[in-house]
C-alpha cells in the first residue's frame, strides 16, 4: 500500500493506505480523531466534513488519493478548551445543540463560512449549513451561535 | 377521626431505596449520582445534576453523573414518555434531602452544635463560633447504605438556588471540543468490528451463504452464521463492510411479507384484524338535537426516527459472562431481553449505557446490542463494535405507527358541539424490550432458535395510553366515545416514536376544532378557551396569543394558526401559533409557543427541547413519510426521506410559564401535537383548504383543492 502524505491540523501525517478506502476511515480507524461522525456513508448528512484547503468535504465519500498533499482540518484542529475557537466558545455560550452528534460537521462547515466570509447574514449562515442535518431541532441555536462567533471574530 | 397519610417515598426510590445507590460522596471533594435514567440528548443529566447539587448545597461542579450500567444503577426502566425529571428527578431530590439530613447530624455530633444552626455550603458545614466540616471529612461516620426514610423533606421552592435557574448543559464542552463521548466514539483493547447482514425485501429470511468471497477479505476474523442471523467480525471497520458486501452477493433469500400500499394507508389500517378498545365516553345528562354531524378522517404515515447517527453497540465475552456497551434507553430492559434470548440468568449481563445521537424513542439501539452480542461469541473473548449502516437504519428499526383517525362531530343548530365521536386505527405504538416473556429485538426474529415478531401493543390509559395517547379531548363537549383499533397484524415494524399516538391524535382533534370554530364565525382561540376549564390550560393558550400578537391582520398568502394539548392529558401544557406563507408550497415562517411544565428546573434546557419539538414536527408535518412498494422499504437514504434543512426552519418563539411550586414534568414531547395542528389549520387560513393527510406536501395541497373544487 502507498504512503500517503498530508497536512492534519496543522501538522505533518502519514499513512500507508488503500488510495480507494475513504478519509473518514483512515481519520477514524486509523488515526484515532475521532470528531468527523459517520452519518450516512453518502455524503449527504454532513457529520463527516472536514476541511480540505478552504473546501468543506464530506470525509466519507472523499478518496485518499485525493488529499494526498492537502491540508485538513477537523474540530480537533480548530481550539481546545484551553484555547477555543470563537465558534467553539459561541456554541457553549448559546447552548446550541441537543444531542450534538452533528455539531462537528456544523463546526467545520461554519468554520469554512466564516473563513471567506468573515461577516456572514443569517441567511448565509443558513445557506453555508444547509447540507448538514440535525436531527434535533437545534437549528436556530446554532445560526444563533455563528454569528455570535462571527461578530466576536471581527470585534475581539 | 382522620390520620394523616404516611408519607410516601417517591416510585423510583421506593423501588431501588438505598442512599448509596443513588448518590456517594468521593475523594476529591466530589459527589457522585447515579441515576437510572440516561442522557439521550435531551440534557437530562445536566437537569438531575441541578437537582442534586441543590438539595446538598454544593457547586454543581462539584456533582459527577455516572453512566447507567445494570451493574451498579438503580432499576428505573426507561428513559422515555417525557418521565425523567419526574422519576429520577423526585426521587434524587429526596435522597439528595435526606443524606443532606444525615451528614448535618453527623456534623452536630462532631462539632456540639445542634443540626438545625448548621448551615451547608459547597459542601462545607459550619456553624456559630466559625466551626467547620464537610461532607467528605464525614464520609466514615455517615452510611448510606440503608433505605431512605419517608421523614425527608426537600427544599421549598423558594430556597432553591440551581433548580429553576438555567445552567449550562454539562455534555456540552466534550461535545464542541472532540473529547470522544458517544458510544460511536469510544473504543475497548484490542477491539473488532463487526457488520450484520440484513434483506432488503422485508421479512425475508436468510437461507443460504457463499462465504468464498467473503473468507478472502484481508483482516476477516470470522463469519457468524445462527439461522437466519449472518454477519462477520474482522479487525477493522473497513474490512467488515468489504467482508459484508462480500457475503451479501452470495446471499440466498426465501420468504418476504407483502407491505401495505403505501398511497392508502387509512383502507390498509381499516382492513386489517384488530382488538377494539373503548378508551373513554362521556354520556350528556340529557340528550341534544343535532342538526348536523361533520365527519372528518385525518392520517398520518410511517415515520422514522432517523437519528443521525446509525445505530451502534459493543460487546464482549467473558466465558460466559457478557458485557454489552449500548445507546439503549432501558439498560435493565435490555438485559432481560438479552437473558431470554442467550438463555443466560440476568446476573450473567451486564449492560451499560454510552450516549448515542439524538434518540426519539425506541430505534434499533437494543438490536444492535444484540447484533453485537452474537458476532462477539465468534471474537474468542476480544470486544466486537457493530455499527448499523444508514440503509439499515432506515429501514430495519422500528418506526413510528401510521394511524388513520376518524372524529364525527353532532352540531346544533348554533353549530355547538353536542358529540363527539373519535375512532383510531393504528398499530400499537410499543414493542419495547424487557416487558414481555419473548424478546422485542430484531436478531431474536432470525436466528435458528427463532421467536416471532412481537406486534406493538399499547401501554395503558395510566401510563398516557400508546395510539390512544391524547384522544380523550380535554374541552367540555356534552358527550364523547373514544375508540381505539389496534391493528393484530404489523407488516411493517412499529414501535415507540416520540409522543406515541399524540401527535395525529391532536392533529385529529384540533383541525377540527379550528373547522368549527370557522363554520361559527369564532376565533379559534376564544372558541378554545370557551370550552377548557383548567386554568393552566387556558394561560398557555392566552400566553401564546399575546405573544404572537394574535390575530395579526390577514395577508394575502400568510397564514396563522393554533393548536394546543396537554401532553398525555396529565403532563405538560403547551399552545403553538404557527405562521405560514405558500401558495402550493408551504413554508412555516415562525413558530410562538407557550409551554407550562410546572417547575422547570432548567429553563433554557426546557427551551432547548421545545424548539427541538417545535422544529421536528415541522419536520414530519412538512416533509416525512416512511416510502414502501409492496416488497420493500425505498426510504433507505437521507434522499428518499428529506428532513427539515437549515433554510426551511421556521423562527421558533418560546415563552415558559414557570411555576416552581408545581412537580415538574417533562418537555421533550410536548410541542409535537400541537405545532402540527398549528401548522395545518394555518394552511386553512392561508389556502382555504384543510389537508387531512400527513405530510402536508404540494402534491397533498393540490389534492385537497380539488377535493374542495
Amino acid at each position: 500500500m502507498p504512503t500517503i502524505q498530508f497536512q492534519l491540523n496543522g501538522a505533518a501525517a502519514a499513512v500507508d493506505a488503500d488510495p480507494d478506502q475513504m478519509l473518514l476511515e483512515v481519520l477514524r480507524g486509523r488515526l484515532g480523531v475521532t470528531s468527523p461522525h459517520f452519518g450516512c456513508g453518502a455524503g449527504e448528512c454532513g457529520a463527516c466534513y472536514v476541511m480540505v484547503g478552504d473546501r468543506v468535504v464530506a470525509s466519507c465519500d472523499m478518496p485518499m488519493w485525493s488529499v494526498a498533499g492537502k491540508d485538513i482540518v477537523t474540530v480537533e484542529g480548530l481550539g481546545t478548551a484551553e484555547q477555543p475557537h470563537a465558534l467553539q466558545r459561541a456554541f457553549i455560550s448559546e447552548q446550541a445543540m441537543q444531542c450534538g452528534y452533528c455539531v462537528s460537521g456544523i463546526l467545520i462547515s461554519a468554520a469554512a463560512l466564516l473563513k471567506r466570509n468573515p461577516s456572514p447574514t443569517e441567511a448565509e449562515v443558513r445557506a453555508a449549513l444547509d447540507r448538514n442535518l440535525c436531527r434535533c431541532g437545534s437549528h436556530n441555536r446554532m445560526v444563533r451561535a455563528v454569528l455570535r462567533a462571527a461578530s466576536e471574530m471581527v470585534a475581539p | 377521626m382522620t390520620t394523616a397519610p404516611a408519607p410516601k417515598l417517591p416510585a423510583s426510590l421506593a423501588a431501588n431505596p438505598k442512599l448509596s445507590s443513588w448518590v456517594r460522596f468521593t475523594d476529591e471533594d466530589h459527589v457522585a449520582i447515579s441515576p437510572g435514567k440516561v442522557e439521550i440528548g435531551q440534557g437530562i443529566v445536566t437537569a438531575l445534576a441541578q437537582i442534586a447539587a441543590d438539595e446538598l448545597d454544593v457547586e454543581i461542579g462539584r456533582i459527577e453523573m455516572i453512566r447507567a450500567s445494570t451493574a451498579t444503577s438503580p432499576n428505573e426502566g426507561v428513559t422515555s414518555g417525557s418521565l425523567s425529571v419526574q422519576q429520577s428527578g423526585r426521587a434524587l431530590r429526596h435522597v439528595c434531602a435526606e443524606v443532606r439530613q444525615l451528614f448535618l447530624a453527623a456534623a452536630s455530633e462532631r462539632l456540639g452544635v445542634d443540626a438545625s444552626q448548621l448551615d451547608v455550603g459547597d459542601g462545607t458545614i459550619s456553624g456559630p463560633g466559625n466551626v467547620r466540616t464537610s461532607y467528605w471529612e464525614l464520609i466514615g461516620e455517615v452510611s448510606l447504605d440503608h433505605d431512605a426514610t419517608a421523614g425527608a423533606t426537600a427544599k421549598i421552592a423558594a430556597r432553591r438556588a440551581i433548580a429553576g435557574h438555567s445552567v449550562q448543559r454539562i455534555d456540552i464542552p466534550d461535545k464542541v471540543f472532540a473529547r470522544p463521548r458517544f458510544i460511536h466514539d469510544r473504543t475497548l483493547p484490542d477491539l473488532l468490528h463487526g457488520r450484520v447482514l440484513r434483506p432488503d425485501v422485508s421479512g425475508a429470511r436468510l437461507i443460504a451463504l457463499n462465504e468464498a468471497a467473503a473468507r478472502a477479505v484481508p483482516g476477516l476474523v470470522a463469519i457468524v452464521r445462527d439461522g437466519g442471523f449472518g454477519g462477520v467480525v474482522a479487525d477493522s471497520e473497513a474490512a467488515a463492510e468489504a467482508a459484508l458486501k462480500a457475503l451479501r452477493k452470495g446471499a440466498a433469500w426465501s420468504g418476504g411479507e407483502p407491505l401495505p400500499n403505501e398511497d392508502d394507508l387509512a383502507g390498509f389500517l381499516k382492513s386489517q384484524l384488530v382488538e377494539t378498545t373503548i378508551i373513554n365516553t362521556r354520556t350528556a345528562p340529557q340528550t341534544h338535537g343535532h342538526a348536523q354531524t361533520l365527519r372528518r378522517q385525518y392520517t398520518r404515515p410511517y415515520i422514522a426516527h432517523a437519528s443521525i447517527a446509525p445505530s451502534c453497540a459493543m460487546a464482549q465475552w467473558d466465558d460466559d459472562r457478557v458485557h454489552v456497551w449500548t445507546h439503549s434507553q432501558g439498560v435493565y430492559l435490555l438485559r432481560a431481553d438479552l437473558a431470554i434470548v442467550l438463555k443466560l440468568p440476568a446476573e450473567s449481563i451486564i449492560v451499560e449505557h454510552m450516549e448515542g445521537a439524538g434518540c426519539y424513542g425506541h430505534n434499533a439501539a437494543d438490536d444492535v446490542a444484540l447484533d453485537a452480542v452474537l458476532l462477539a461469541k465468534a471474537a474468542t473473548g476480544r470486544p466486537v463494535r457493530v455499527q448499523w449502516s444508514r440503509h439499515d437504519e432506515m429501514s430495519h428499526a422500528p418506526f413510528g405507527a401510521a394511524m388513520a383517525i376518524e372524529i364525527e362531530a353532532d352540531l346544533d343548530a348554533d353549530n355547538e358541539i353536542v358529540g363527539w365521536r373519535h375512532a383510531i386505527w393504528s398499530n400499537g405504538h410499543a414493542a419495547r424490550p424487557g416487558r414481555a416473556a419473548q424478546p422485542a429485538l430484531l436478531a431474536a426474529t432470525e436466528m435458528a432458535n427463532r421467536y416471532p415478531r412481537m406486534i406493538s401493543s399499547n401501554p395503558p390509559a395510566a401510563n398516557g395510553g400508546g395510539g390512544d395517547r391524547n384522544s380523550v379531548p380535554l374541552y367540555d363537549f356534552l358527550a364523547w366515545t373514544i375508540t381505539s383499533h389496534r391493528l393484530l397484524t404489523m407488516p411493517v415494524r412499529t414501535s415507540a416514536l416520540r409522543t406515541l399516538g399524540a401527535q395525529g391524535n391532536v392533529f385529529a382533534i384540533e383541525s377540527l376544532l379550528d373547522e368549527i370554530a370557522a363554520l361559527r364565525g369564532e376565533d379559534p382561540i376564544e372558541f378554545r378557551l370557551r370550552h377548557l376549564h383548567d386554568d393552566r390550560a387556558k394561560d398557555v393558550i392566552r400566553a401564546a396569543a399575546r405573544r404572537a400578537q394574535w390575530k395579526p391582520q390577514k395577508r394575502s398568502g400568510i397564514g396563522h394558526g393554533v393548536g394546543f394539548a396537554r401532553y398525555k392529558n396529565t403532563g405538560a401544557y403547551c399552545a403553538a401559533i404557527a405562521e405560514v406563507e405558500g401558495a402550493d408550497d408551504i413554508r412555516v415562517k415562525r413558530l410562538t409557543l407557550a409551554v407550562d411544565v410546572g417547575e422547570a428546573i432548567n429553563p433554557d434546557g426546557v427551551v432547548n427541547q421545545i424548539e427541538g419539538g417545535a422544529i421536528q414536527a415541522t419536520s414530519w408535518v412538512l416533509k416525512e413519510r416512511v416510502r414502501f412498494d409492496r416488497a420493500r422499504i425505498t426510504s433507505t437514504s437521507w434522499t428518499d426521506y428529506p428532513i427539515l434543512t437549515f433554510s426551511d426552519v421556521p423562527a421558533v418563539d418560546v415563552e415558559i410559564i414557570q411555576r416552581p411550586e408545581i412537580e415538574p414534568v417533562g418537555a421533550g414531547e410536548a410541542a409535537h401535537g400541537p405545532v402540527t395542528a398549528a401548522i395545518a389549520n394555518a394552511v386553512f387560513d392561508c389556502l382555504g383548504v384543510r389537508v387531512r393527510d400527513l405530510p402536508i406536501t404540494r402534491d397533498k395541497i393540490i389534492a385537497a383543492m380539488e377535493l374542495a373544487s
